[in-house]
């Protein structure tokens, strides 16, 4: 008989990237310090830039997204983890609402490209590279729900390691997560 | 720069000196300005700016705030066809683009020679004679194809306004069913006689024994506002009446203006006895502006008659008169606080509640606040007697109601009914016979399907400002949805992030049901927004901006249903198109540079 005390049978895994994201998020993720290990013995990590795994294993349980969608590649990635994974999360501003890369969404991205390659004090090269391996630049950034379905959105800039931990302590012991307002607070 | 300089001298100083050079003035010397150039020029901002001693950011955030002001110039006519979903039905679309095609325009655009611009704007409160249009903030109702094409004659000739068709700015009242309000017969200056007599208490005592509540959608009891605003401590009172008649749909204070202003202004004066003020304001709503003179010109008639003025009817010390203050094209400032902080010269963001108008209102001071219908039965409830208003109606709901009826039916136009009036009643009475749905309320109102067209208008059960839009069987009920969405996303004030960028996000969302990309996964978002705008926004305009998709996904849903894909997910742009101009610029065409729509 299942008891209600009884810990999960095996440990969940986490897959995480960082898009258009500056990286802060998985910073503060690190950020929770102590509940690291708590969190270690629940989950096991998959694709994440703490693994250095390339792609997600075919069944992850929790797939969280850092960053907006500013191009083809980020397309890719954002697809991959709403396949292999049961429960997509948006982990910031950036992912939720695209955050401060959309600054450019004013502008047409080829007059950026010519800003950035041909006007810019220092510029040597005169051309806009583009070798086949790189990805190509959406006309505007966008949030990752957008892209695909999202499950949960965690806000912040970044969300605190404490909120992080608690939202993903939540989500692993079945109850809703919810963030309270100490958590909330951004100043 | 002399140019510049006798232009100052000649527009604004007259200007400035009607207003006494006072900041509270502001919306009324900027929209005199605009009158007279045609827009607010940054010269003119300057010379304000410095004439009342305001900051410049503040006038430019009123010319910003407000639709109806200009900081470019927008064309000698300025052309906004009115957009309310009854114009649709009536056919707006169809003349608005006629009407670019024959002028060369396209929408929001000033023709190259800066005669003409053509836009739309929000519900011009013509329902009963759409479609409508303004120009130059001038209402011109019925349009039709003929009209269309003598209105792009005219603006072609360069025809001055006042040479237009007087025919074309005749406006209906349409008054269909009369009841207490509207076929009172009363001398002017009776029912204020009478309360005179009867001493401040003794009119309070008429008001709170009648139980009348206001008509501006809230229902409070007016008895008890004017009790409070009268015993609230003050250095003066004033008495504010609600004409910003914005909420789609309604159309019942344009004819009590235009008809029965007598009845408002003398319950204004009411009002003002028992509370104690010297001061009334009218706000009226920039769409009744072509009203203005003929307003003035009453109130001018009643200062003759002793019924404005000092000493009013002989009453030593009873002095009071009436102020009529111009709005500027902003829905939000139907909220009472906002109406204050417009009325200040301010833009008009809803203040924070408590305290209330009635103990802070205008300039800080003890404040009464009420609509237009409102006031007009106040005097009725002064020449009758409370007693008597009691007995009119249902008991929570006394007296009657005006409501404004447009939509499929064969009669629109005013109806004033009992409270307790069924919808089937109604819909029999104006000749809708194919009803499949009613909004009753306005975009913020309720939506009443088929069924529930039984229940009845009272604050007890089908709660009303006054409009009531009748939907046929033809009519698409999502489409009346997202008409209703987008027009509280133009409103929305800005100040508050639920409003601002929920109302955004609820027309994204519609748009892309619309557009048939949307899944299941819109359908959630909708309901989850639903709850955010309706918990977390400042004022009513959030609070209720969800109701009109809330109600239609309730009682309409299949007409969400088969606009939806039968998949998990669908995004929310083109991935390929969005690639285009990287690859253009990039030089690329490879198997990388595309993307699929699929996961």
């Amino acid at each position: 008989m299942l008891s209600p005390q009884e810990p999960p049978k095996r440990k969940l895994r986490v897959a995480t990237t960082s898009l258009s994201g500056c990286f802060g998020c998985h910073m503060s993720f690190l950020d929770m310090d102590e509940h690291l290990l708590e969190l270690v013995e629940l989950v096991e990590f998959d694709r994440s830039p703490i693994t250095d795994v390339k792609h997600c294993s075919a069944a992850c349980d929790i797939g969280i997204v850092e960053g907006g969608v500013c191009n083809s590649e980020n397309v890719h990635v954002l697809r991959e983890f709403r396949k292999s994974c049961r429960t997509l999360i948006a982990l910031g501003a950036c992912a939720v609402n695209g955050g401060l890369p959309t600054l450019r969404n004013g502008l047409d991205v080829r007059e950026v490209l010519r800003e950035v390659y041909f006007e810019m004090p220092g510029v040597v090269s005169n051309t806009i590279p583009n070798d086949i391996e790189l990805p190509l630049l959406l006309d505007k950034v966008h949030p990752i729900n957008e892209v695909v379905r999202i499950d949960y959105f965690v806000p912040g800039c970044p969300p605190s390691g404490d909120a992080i931990f608690k939202f993903l302590a939540d989500l692993i012991a079945g109850r809703t997560p919810r963030l309270d307002y100490p958590q909330m607070r951004f100043d | 720069m002399s140019l510049v300089n006798s232009s100052v001298e000649g527009v604004l100083e007259p200007i400035l000196e009607r207003y006494l050079r006072n900041p509270h003035h502001l919306m009324q010397i900027l929209r005199e300005t605009q009158e007279r150039l045609g827009f607010i020029p940054k010269w003119a901002v300057d010379y304000i700016s410095e004439a009342l001693a305001l900051a410049r950011t503040q006038i430019q955030s009123v010319i910003e705030f407000y639709a109806f002001f200009y900081d470019s110039p927008c064309g000698k006519y300025r052309i906004l066809f009115s957009d309310n979903v009854t114009d649709r039905m009536q056919g707006n679309t169809a003349l608005l683009a006629r009407m670019l095609s024959r002028l060369g325009l396209s929408q929001g655009q000033v023709s190259g020679d800066g005669l003409v611009s053509i836009d739309t704007t929000s519900c011009t409160g013509m329902c009963d004679q759409g479609p409508a249009l303004l120009v130059n903030n001038h209402a011109i109702p019925r349009l039709s194809s003929q009209r269309v094409d003598a209105i792009c004659t005219l603006i072609k000739n360069q025809t001055p306004l006042e040479q237009w068709p007087s025919a074309f700015f005749s406006v209906e009242d349409n008054i269909r069913r009369k009841d207490v309000l509207l076929s009172a017969e009363l001398t002017n200056g009776q029912a204020l006689q009478r309360a005179i007599e009867l001493g401040p208490q003794g009119m309070l005592a008429e008001m709170k024994t009648s139980n009348f509540r206001g008509r501006g959608g809230a229902g409070f009891t007016t008895g008890v506002k004017w009790e409070a605003c009268r015993n609230a401590p003050g250095e003066t009172r004033y008495v504010v009446c609600n004409a910003d008649e914005g909420e789609p749909g309604t159309f019942k204070d344009r004819v009590l203006l235009n008809s029965y202003a007598e009845l408002l202004f003398e319950g204004m004066s009411i009002a003002g006895f028992v509370i104690g003020a010297s001061k009334g304001l009218l706000y009226l709503r920039a769409e009744y502006r072509y009203m203005l003179e003929k307003l003035q010109a009453t109130l001018e008639a009643r200062r003759k008659a002793q019924l404005l003025g000092k000493n009013i009817l002989g009453q030593k010390g009873f002095d009071f008169d009436i102020e009529i203050h111009m709005g500027a094209g902003a829905y939000v400032c139907g909220e009472e606080t906002a109406l204050i902080e417009s009325l200040e010269g301010k833009p008009g963001r809803p203040r924070i509640r408590p305290p209330f108008p009635a103990t802070h209102g205008y300039l800080g001071q003890p404040t009464v606040v009420n609509n237009v219908e409102t006031l007009a039965k106040a005097t009725l409830i002064a020449q009758n007697g409370g007693a008597w208003y009691k007995g009119l109606g249902t008991k929570l709901s006394t007296g009657t109601k005006l409501l404004s009826i447009s939509g499929d039916c064969d009669a629109p136009g005013i109806y004033e009914y009992p409270f307790g009036v069924r919808i089937s009643k109604i819909l029999e009475d104006c000749g809708a016979r194919n009803a499949m749905a009613v909004q009753v309320g306005g975009a913020a109102g309720t939506c009443l399907a088929r069924h529930e067209f039984g229940r009845k208008i009272a604050f007890e059960d089908v709660s009303t400002s006054g409009a009531l839009m009748v939907f046929g069987n033809n009519r698409d009920m999502f489409e009346v949805a997202r008409n209703f969405t987008h027009f509280f996303k133009h409103e929305s004030c800005g100040f508050c992030t639920p409003c601002r960028v929920g109302t955004t996000l609820l027309c994204n969302l519609l748009d892309k049901i619309a557009d048939g990309k949307a899944t299941s996964y819109e359908m959630n978002e909708l309901s989850r927004l639903h709850q955010l705008l309706k918990t977390s926004s400042h004022c009513g305009l959030g609070q209720t901006a969800w109701r009109p998709v809330y109600d239609t996904m309730q009682k309409f849903r299949p007409s969400y249903d088969r606009r939806l894909q039968q998949k998990d997910f669908e995004p929310a742009f083109a991935m390929d198109a969005a690639l285009a101009p990287a690859r253009e610029i990039m030089e690329r065409d490879d198997a990388d540079a595309h993307l699929g729509n699929e996961l």
